[in-house]
């Protein structure tokens, strides 16, 4: 498996941190699927031995948690919180908008690659409701006026400068 | 008098002059009360935090400086101190604050806490979705280590303690203490069984471990800064110090206020501005999603047999207990006369579906089961006998697992049950409530 040299880097520095080795696998894991947007059998193989346990130890972590994938996520991320208050400020309506401007299925990634569109339970931030995870860039009060355009203008445009990244 | 807050955690949280840089917490005496605490003993570092009658903020509400005594000091085995910062309880969005704006307040208390528990590694377990809040941390960990008060030797005192930050990975239940340290060891994030596994004697790879919410730490500065008699002097009896309210859902000013008790009025009308317009408070979840309901006609009697209505109940621990529910994680959802409970109710049994770790039976089968019951009372194909299948079904989770979770279904299920049967029973009888507007609805369809 091909890791690129500062992602082993911190691969490297991470492992020490922890008193058991074992401890790094979310870690790993983390730093991996950033770089490659899933996690493979070759990765989870990889993972096994650098951390010295076997293959299902690293497995069944992948499996459980929502986070890691073990297929492609799109090159954008966006996850629509769906728990009661935001579900109260109108996340389901929200969700439909999203559904048809991104032209993307609920729990599905588009064929090309470019968008992930889920539903996220209660992401902390309930206050200021309905709310949207866009990679890394959280998005609030999605329920006034003007705030759902600039976001789904920020999803496409990161999505077709990703591609052109990737090409 | 209006009710005001009394912001001691957030004082410069939200402020311009703030920034979450180690430039700004020192400029206005960050930690000094960290330098002053090296040289005291731990041990009486341990008391000013018991004496201070500190509770855990992150949901159980026990005493911190009991959990601290509890720990095994005579193992010999080196002993841990875990952050908490995992916020995954539905409603309930302070700890986020605590770690984006005053990052070195945490790291602080943290400190003051690891070196009053002889800890020489102490971790902050973040959950994935706050990976803002991730970064900001190992930056301000960085900051403090390149000042000396984080790593080897702090400010020459000759102690050493380290903080790695630790991100999650989506999963609800590594807020649970004991599944957070399945999770920090690489397992798969199972709670363990207690007995044996109290984390203070049996935690974080068998050695004895310290697990505290963000918003507890955050406490111990200032605790050890003013002195426990001062400290307990806020809020009142049982109930020291200032707590951080997580109000949303229906409510003119949804957002976090951080207040010593004061009544339910008080908090949700003259802080939060009572309803949206035109309508009228219904119910109100006082501690995050796996709480008891309680309806804003209710009337509720205390120990002593004196009745109290909605708008009475003291906001704390102990007032909110006193109306049968409980203060948790201190988030507050607010539903109003435009809400449909069976709809709220199958949005918040699908989240604990979505969430038990499956290791369980009553739980992983139980929560499904709720989902499934309730989003058929809203969507169609219910019965009427569908609500006391549910009761009973729902009665049979909550203390008959391995962690506290099954309460996160037997809670809010028989409560709202309780508390709004007509309705409840109305839709199931319709075998369905029709499902609200589309601008409304809280399910999936
Ligand atoms: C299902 C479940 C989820 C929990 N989630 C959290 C959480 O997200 N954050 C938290 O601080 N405590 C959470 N707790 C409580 C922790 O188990 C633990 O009691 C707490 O972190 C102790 O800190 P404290 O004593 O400072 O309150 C949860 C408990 C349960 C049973
Ligand atoms: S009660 Fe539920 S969440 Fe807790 S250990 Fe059992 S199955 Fe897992
Ligand atoms: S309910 Fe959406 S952030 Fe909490």
């Amino acid at each position: 498996m091909i890791l690129t040299p500062e992602t082993l880097e911190k691969i490297e520095t991470t492992i020490p941190k922890y008193p058991v080795k074992r401890s790094a696998v979310m870690t790993l894991l983390h730093f991996i699927q950033s770089e490659q947007g899933y996690i493979s059998n070759e990765a989870v193989e990889w993972v096994a031995e650098k951390l010295e346990i076997q293959p299902i130890n690293v497995l069944e972590v992948v499996t459980f948690f929502p986070y890691y994938r073990q297929e492609k996520l799109g090159k954008v991320h966006v996850r629509v919180c769906r728990t009661l208050s935001c579900a109260l400020m109108g996340a389901y309506k929200l969700s439909d908008d999203l559904v048809k401007q991104l032209d993307c299925k609920m729990g599905h990634t588009k064929e090309d690659g470019s968008v992930t569109l889920e539903y996220a339970e209660c992401l902390a931030a309930c206050g200021t409701g309905p709310v949207v995870l866009v990679d890394e860039d959280l998005f609030e009060k999605l329920n006034q006026p003007g705030t759902v355009e600039p976001m789904v203008e920020v999803i496409k445009t990161r999505a077709q400068s990703e591609a052109a990244a990737s090409e | 008098m209006a009710a005001v807050e009394n912001r001691i955690l957030l004082k410069h949280a939200d402020e311009d002059y703030y920034s979450p840089s180690i430039d700004s917490y020192l400029q206005y005496g960050g930690y000094e009360t960290l330098k002053k605490a090296l040289y005291e003993k731990p041990e009486d570092l341990r008391e000013v935090v018991k004496e201070s009658g500190l509770r855990g903020r992150g949901g159980a509400g026990f005493s911190c400086g009991v959990k601290w005594s509890l720990v095994d000091r005579k193992s010999g085995k080196p002993i841990y101190l875990i952050c908490n910062c995992d916020e995954s309880e539905p409603g309930t969005f302070k700890d986020r604050q605590l770690v984006h704006k005053d990052p070195h307040q945490l790291i602080e208390g943290m400190m003051i806490s690891a070196f009053a528990n002889d800890v020489e590694l102490a971790f902050i377990y973040i959950r994935e979705e706050m990976p803002l809040g991730a970064k900001i941390l190992e930056k301000a960990v960085e900051e403090a280590r390149e000042k000396g008060l984080v790593g080897e030797n702090i400010q020459g005192s000759g102690y050493s303690c380290d903080i790695v930050v630790h991100r999650g990975a989506g999963a609800y239940i590594c807020g649970e203490e004991t599944g957070l340290i399945e999770s920090l060891e690489g397992n798969r994030p199972y709670p363990r069984i207690k007995p044996p596994f109290f984390p203070a004697v049996l935690g974080l790879y068998r050695c004895p471990t310290i697990v505290n919410n963000v918003e507890t730490l955050c406490n111990v500065v200032h605790i050890v800064k003013m002195g426990a008699d001062e400290f307990a002097k806020i809020g009142r009896a049982g109930n020291t110090g200032t707590r951080i309210w997580c109000v949303s859902g229906m409510i003119q000013k949804p957002g976090y206020y951080e207040i010593e008790p004061m009544t339910m009025r008080e908090l949700l009308y003259d802080l939060c501005g009572g309803p949206l317009p035109g309508r009228k408070l219904k119910a109100c979840i006082p501690g995050g999603g796996s709480m008891k309901i309680l309806r804003v006609d209710e009337s509720f009697k205390d120990r002593d047999g004196r009745e109290f209505s909605f708008d009475e109940i003291i906001v704390d621990y102990d007032g909110i207990m006193a109306a049968g529910s409980m203060s948790g994680s201190s988030g507050m959802m607010i539903l109003d006369d435009s809400t449909d409970i069976t709809e709220a109710l199958a949005n918040i049994t699908a989240f604990y579906a979505h969430e038990s770790c499956g290791q369980c039976t009553p739980c992983r089968e139980g929560s499904l089961w709720s989902k499934k019951i309730t989003a058929r009372m809203c969507t169609g194909g219910a019965r009427e006998e569908d609500v006391d299948l549910l009761y009973d079904m729902a009665g049979n989770i909550g203390g008959r697992t391995v962690c506290p979770m099954g309460y996160s279904i037997t809670w809010p299920v028989q409560s709202y049950i309780d508390k709004f049967r007509d309705e409840i029973v109305a839709n199931a009888k319709a075998n369905s409530c029709g499902m609200k507007s589309y601008e409304e609805r809280l399910i999936e369809k």
